[in-house]
């Protein structure tokens, strides 16, 4: 939910309207969860859940045994998942972005907490939100050398798909 | 300026700038952001008030009632359950005529248990004496509480006020919200005026004892206040707008009504995804409009009856079933009354129970159900669950 949340902000940030919301009610620290965001022009009004995504981030690889996380991603749709690995049962028309996060986080932050890295290379990969967005976001959330270092940790991961692209 | 922030965080901040001088909550799911937030706030210092923590909802509400009486300006927080072991206080705070403010993150009621949302916990207080005026998204939900205090203490209304905002699709949803300023609300909204206060020199009781040769009255007088809370909202609420330029001078709203001939009818957060199904339903040449109801009590069947005039089919999305009644949902019974003159087909579909997803779709197949003229009925059901 935090990446959501931060995500939801930076496209804020970026002049867009923007929402985000949890799964509900099972929205905790470990547990395998949902979270969604939508970027509009005009003011969002639509409460439902999100079914057909453009866009899907894959926080833990592991997920993939039990739930099909691919599940109405639109054709043309991006996939940034938390991987080196290869990915089985990608649909077709989907593009696929690994990114090793939790490996970026250890380093930079210490602790394998991927929100901001993720967020580094779904806005490099998409293009939605841009890096200062992104960084004013961090910067808003965080204070003093958390924020320093989440925006390291993001700037990496955006450098990295961006030098892939 | 706009910024992005979830819908329990603006409730609070929007408590925050009332300035109340005390708060009495006991945290329930998912109300819970919205007190820990109050009470972060008068730890902090930031809000000058005095935080009550309580064993349960029915000391919480309690506490408020005491406050109240002795002439502060009192706020609390609840949803399902803890609003059911508050309901005989909730009754006697609209006796005693207390303006407190309580916001209600609407969710289902128990059993089975369910923290998800729907609109059986405020509705079924529905005759308590207390108004209740739902937000349709958290910038709404915000707006409502600077009203409700305003219309809650006046002193031609003195009736306690809920705030209802739909659980976790409001309350736990982050999203652009207009916060205004603390002189913006201290010019809007003055400290509380009580009419009557409990005072060691001027001792008086609230709440006695009161026989049948005049109890009757007690409750015309109610009855009566919350009649009067109609114009007292508009004119509240116009100040408002004026002031803030956003507008919610309507007990209703109304969405691309014009020339509409089926209307759909809902409260809350579901009126956001039922203008974006109008849109898309206008698009393909249907001629279909919305009549959100902002106020449920004091229910506005005259505005509804102008609003509804002219719609041939009338469908009421009910987040909530009064259970026994042919008719199955509270609104769609007082819709029916405001309208039965002016048109025959005016139906129920309750759904959304319990959080169920309430999706576009389902709007769009309520619009041709009414058309068809199909009873009033359940939508979304599961039928492979039910025996």
């Amino acid at each position: 939910m935090t990446a959501a949340e931060l995500i939801a902000m930076a496209a804020f940030k970026s002049n867009v309207y923007s929402q985000a919301f949890p799964a509900f009610g099972v929205e905790r620290r470990g547990a395998p969860v949902q979270a969604f965001v939508r970027f509009d022009d005009r003011k969002i009004r639509l409460r439902s859940q999100i079914y057909e995504p453009d866009y899907i981030i894959v926080q833990d690889i592991t997920l993939l045994k039990d739930v099909n996380v691919f599940a109405g991603l639109k054709e043309g749709g991006i996939a940034v998942i938390n991987t080196e690995k290869d990915v089985e049962n990608a649909p077709a028309g989907v593009k696929i972005l690994k990114i090793n996060a939790t490996k970026i986080a250890l380093e930079v932050l210490g602790l394998p907490i991927e929100n901001t890295t993720l967020m580094g290379a779904f806005a490099a990969a998409t293009g939605e939100i841009s890096l200062d967005a992104l960084k004013a976001s961090l910067n808003e959330r965080f204070a003093g050398p958390l924020a320093e270092k989440n925006i390291r940790a993001a700037e990496t991961a955006y450098n990295i798909v961006k030098g892939e692209m | 300026m706009l910024q992005i922030t979830e819908g329990s965080h603006a409730v609070a901040e929007a408590v925050k700038l009332c300035r109340p001088q005390v708060v009495s909550a006991y945290p329930i799911t998912p109300q819970t952001h919205i007190v820990e937030r109050l009470a972060e706030m008068v730890a902090d210092g930031d809000l000058n008030g005095e935080y009550i923590c309580v064993e349960s909802e029915f000391s919480a509400l309690s506490s408020c009632v005491g406050a109240s009486a002795a002439g502060s300006r009192v706020y609390s927080a609840t949803t399902s359950q803890g609003l059911a072991f508050m309901a005989e206080v909730v009754f006697n705070a609209a006796g005693m005529r207390l303006p407190i403010v309580m916001t209600i993150a609407n969710r289902a009621l128990g059993a089975p248990l369910n923290i998800w949302n729907d609109q059986q916990d405020s509705i079924f207080l529905r005759d308590s004496g207390w108004m209740q005026i739902y937000g349709e998204d958290a910038q709404e939900a915000m707006d409502l509480h600077f009203i409700a205090y305003k219309l809650a203490e006046r002193h031609d209304v003195l009736l306690p006020c809920f705030v209802c905002l739909d659980g976790f699709i409001v309350s736990h949803t982050f999203e652009p919200v207009d916060i205004p300023s603390q002189k913006e609300i201290d010019e809007f909204l003055p400290a509380f005026n009580p009419l009557h206060r409990l005072d060691a020199k001027n001792p008086m009781s609230f709440g006695m004892y009161a026989t049948p040769d005049c109890y009757q009255e007690f409750r015309y007088e109610i009855n009566a206040a919350m009649i009067r809370a109609k114009a007292a909202y508009r004119e509240i609420a116009a100040e408002f707008k004026a002031k803030f330029g956003r507008d919610y001078t309507g007990l209703v709203e109304g969405y691309r009504l014009e020339d509409a001939e089926t209307a759909i009818v809902a409260m809350g957060s579901i009126c956001g995804t039922a203008k974006d199904a109008i849109d898309e339903m206008r698009d393909a040449g249907e001629k279909v409009g919305l009549l959100k109801i902002r106020s449920f009590r004091p229910f506005p069947s005259e505005e509804v009856r102008t609003a509804l005039k002219g719609v041939k089919n009338i469908a009421v999305i009910e987040k909530n079933i009064s259970i026994g009644s042919r008719m199955l949902g509270a609104v769609g019974l007082e819709v029916k009354d405001a309208v039965y003159k002016d048109s025959p087909n005016i139906f129920s579909y309750v759904g959304g129970l319990g959080g169920r997803d309430i999706r576009k779709r389902d709007i769009k197949q309520i619009v041709q159900w009414a058309k068809e003229g199909r009873n009033d009925c359940f939508f979304g059901l599961r039928e492979e669950l039910l025996k």
